[in-house]
């Protein structure tokens, strides 16, 4: 057979089982055999291009893929669960660079060989090494952010918006001009301007990704991560157009329409626009925030919240990030296993935002062994929320917080919430009454069926269940 | 280098049909896999590792490239073997109620 035709069907044999893998990953029950289908796929879409490589350096070879490998199967193996956001944040950053090295080495071999290239492949190495250089920068920052080595808060400054529109203006205004020039005479450097202007728009596509994703708040991590998602895939997609490849262009294009999906489900679910996430550094605007509430928030013991659960018939568990930084996830299900044994009906209510990624609480509680029928969305608790016994909120906030269907002026406003302030109890298990990541003040602790229980999330419920099997 | 227009079209074709494709896959995916979908997907965006070995592969193509290529080979790797291994490691804990207790 013609190689080249055995390459296509091969890639195209790829393209499908990426696309089986993501379809099995709309259940549980199929997703990991879809993922190792996800995997088989890039095997034969790897093990085919080696039959296009004329020649094979095998000390590069062998040298990248071994340390490539070395690191992924590490950073897989050790990675903690809580510490998922950062790794998928940097992982993505990988991709993009990647991908832009792809479009310049494709670039440098054209242009040392003083060869002709195509206005078209042109603007699609400018793409990919724009959008890669933005994914992985941005996607550095965005790592920093969520392992906290920067700090969570946005970094705001005057004319902030203006400088990264003055930024992009020249970035695009410096793409325009390469692509025009073509490969460009070499000068006396030994460079050509065509090849300056794809450098300079490197460095400025670095830079736009640090200062785009800086004034971004903690608690939009969620938003970001799943953009940087996409624009990893679109990356992908660019190079595949400047090689000519069809099976990159089709994975990467399914995963830019995955991070466009995700990104809009993480927006919906703040009722924020993408524009406003990316902008407007939310948390940071809160000081002109509705006046503070005041009342008198009602302190529990664990005792107390024993003997209010033991009376429960139907309990809803609603995790927050601070779950996850106490590391309570397992005294949280054994807690809701005495629960189930004294007969209530327990479920796990998780907000789409909860979280520093989209998803994060449910593959916290899948570790701590709580079966996946537990974990539900608001939809499906809020319509009967009155009928709810006890809800239980641990290191949750702003996804519980009613001013965002009470407070017009609060900067949660219209944003869907877990309606817990309507169960019969709600039981807060917090540190303190200070706001949460998004700075904002929740009226939730002072209203009259509320209990607070103060201290270290693991430790408090730990000692609930010690109340229980007493 | 020579481009039809028919290749052109064909490329913007497979990939304006990719996007919808997968615009319907992932709305079908429930909130609670989101994060085995993100890091899955990390590792299908690591196909640049096939643009990597391609620019490896040219036939005399110098020191520079190599360099190039060999680092995008290493950072793609990292994004395959990384994303589907860690992917994995999830969807194992992902338990129903009968096969949750152990």
């Amino acid at each position: 057979m013609n190689p080249e035709l055995m390459r296509g069907l091969g890639y195209i044999a790829a393209s499908i089982l990426f696309v089986f893998g993501l379809k099995m990953l709309s259940s549980p029950v199929t997703a990991r055999r879809g993922n190792i289908v996800s995997a088989l796929g890039m095997l034969i879409a790897v093990a085919i291009t080696f039959t296009a490589m004329a020649e094979i350096r095998w000390a590069w070879l062998i040298a990248g893929a071994g340390v490539g490998a070395l690191i992924g199967v590490l950073a897989a193996r050790l990675v903690k669960m809580t510490g998922m956001p950062e790794m998928v944040g940097l992982f993505n950053g990988f991709g993009g660079l990647a991908s832009m090295l792809v479009g310049w080495a494709e670039y440098h071999g054209v242009w040392a060989q003083g060869g002709d290239i195509h206005l078209f492949t042109r603007v699609a190495i400018l793409l990919t090494v724009l959008i890669g250089g933005v994914t992985f920068a941005g996607s550095l920052v965005a790592y920093g952010k969520l392992s906290g080595r920067l700090g969570g808060k946005p970094v705001l400054y005057k004319g902030q918006n203006i400088v990264n529109a003055i930024l992009l203006v020249v970035v695009v205004a410096l793409g325009v001009f390469f692509t025009l020039q073509g490969l460009g005479q070499t000068n006396a450097t030994g460079f050509s301007i065509a090849y300056l202007l794809l450098m300079g728009v490197v460095v400025l596509a670095l830079i736009f990704g640090v200062l785009s994703t800086i004034p971004i708040g903690g608690a939009d991590m969620p938003v970001v991560i799943s953009l940087l998602n996409s624009y990893s895939g679109l990356a992908a997609c660019a190079a595949g157009f400047a090689i000519n490849n069809n099976v990159l262009i089709v994975s990467g294009a399914l995963v830019g329409a995955s991070g466009l999906v995700l990104t809009r489900i993480m927006v919906k679910a703040m009722n924020r626009s993408l524009a406003n996430v990316l902008f407007s550094g939310f948390g940071a605007a809160s000081e002109s925030k509705a006046a503070g509430y005041h009342g008198e928030a009602k302190p529990v013991s664990p005792a107390d919240a024993y003997l209010i659960l033991e009376a429960a018939g139907n309990v809803v568990i609603v995790p927050g990030y601070g779950m996850a930084a106490a590391q309570a996830q397992h005294a949280v299900r054994e807690l809701a296993e005495l629960l189930e044994e004294n007969g209530a009906e327990v479920k796990y209510c998780i907000h789409p935002v909860a979280g520093r990624m989209p998803g994060h609480m449910n593959v916290l509680l899948a570790e701590a062994n709580v079966p996946y029928e537990q974990l539900v969305e608001p939809q499906d608790v809020n319509p009967t929320m009155e009928m709810v016994d006890v809800a239980v909120v641990i290191g949750a906030n702003d996804v519980v917080n009613p001013a965002a269907k009470e407070d017009r002026n609060s900067p949660l406003w219209g944003m869907p919430i877990i309606e817990v302030d309507r169960a019969r109890t709600c039981i807060v298990l917090k540190r303190s009454l200070n706001p949460g990541f998004a700075g904002v003040d929740n009226p939730l602790f002072f209203k009259s069926n509320t209990r607070m229980l103060f201290g270290d999330a693991k430790a408090t419920i730990t000692a609930v269940v010690a109340e229980f099997k007493q | 280098m020579e481009l039809s227009a028919t290749t052109m079209s064909l490329l913007f074709f497979v990939f304006v049909l990719a996007m919808f494709l997968g615009v319907e896959l992932i709305r079908k995916v429930p909130s609670q896999l989101h994060t085995p979908l993100m890091s899955g997907s990390n590792a299908i965006s690591g196909i640049s590792i096939v643009g990597a070995l391609l620019a490896l592969g040219h036939a005399d193509s110098g020191i520079a490239v190599s360099v190039l290529a060999g680092l995008a080979v290493a950072f793609a790797t990292i994004n395959v073997v990384g994303g589907y291994l860690v992917t994995d490691r999830m969807l194992e804990m992902f338990k129903s109620k009968g096969e949750g207790k152990k």
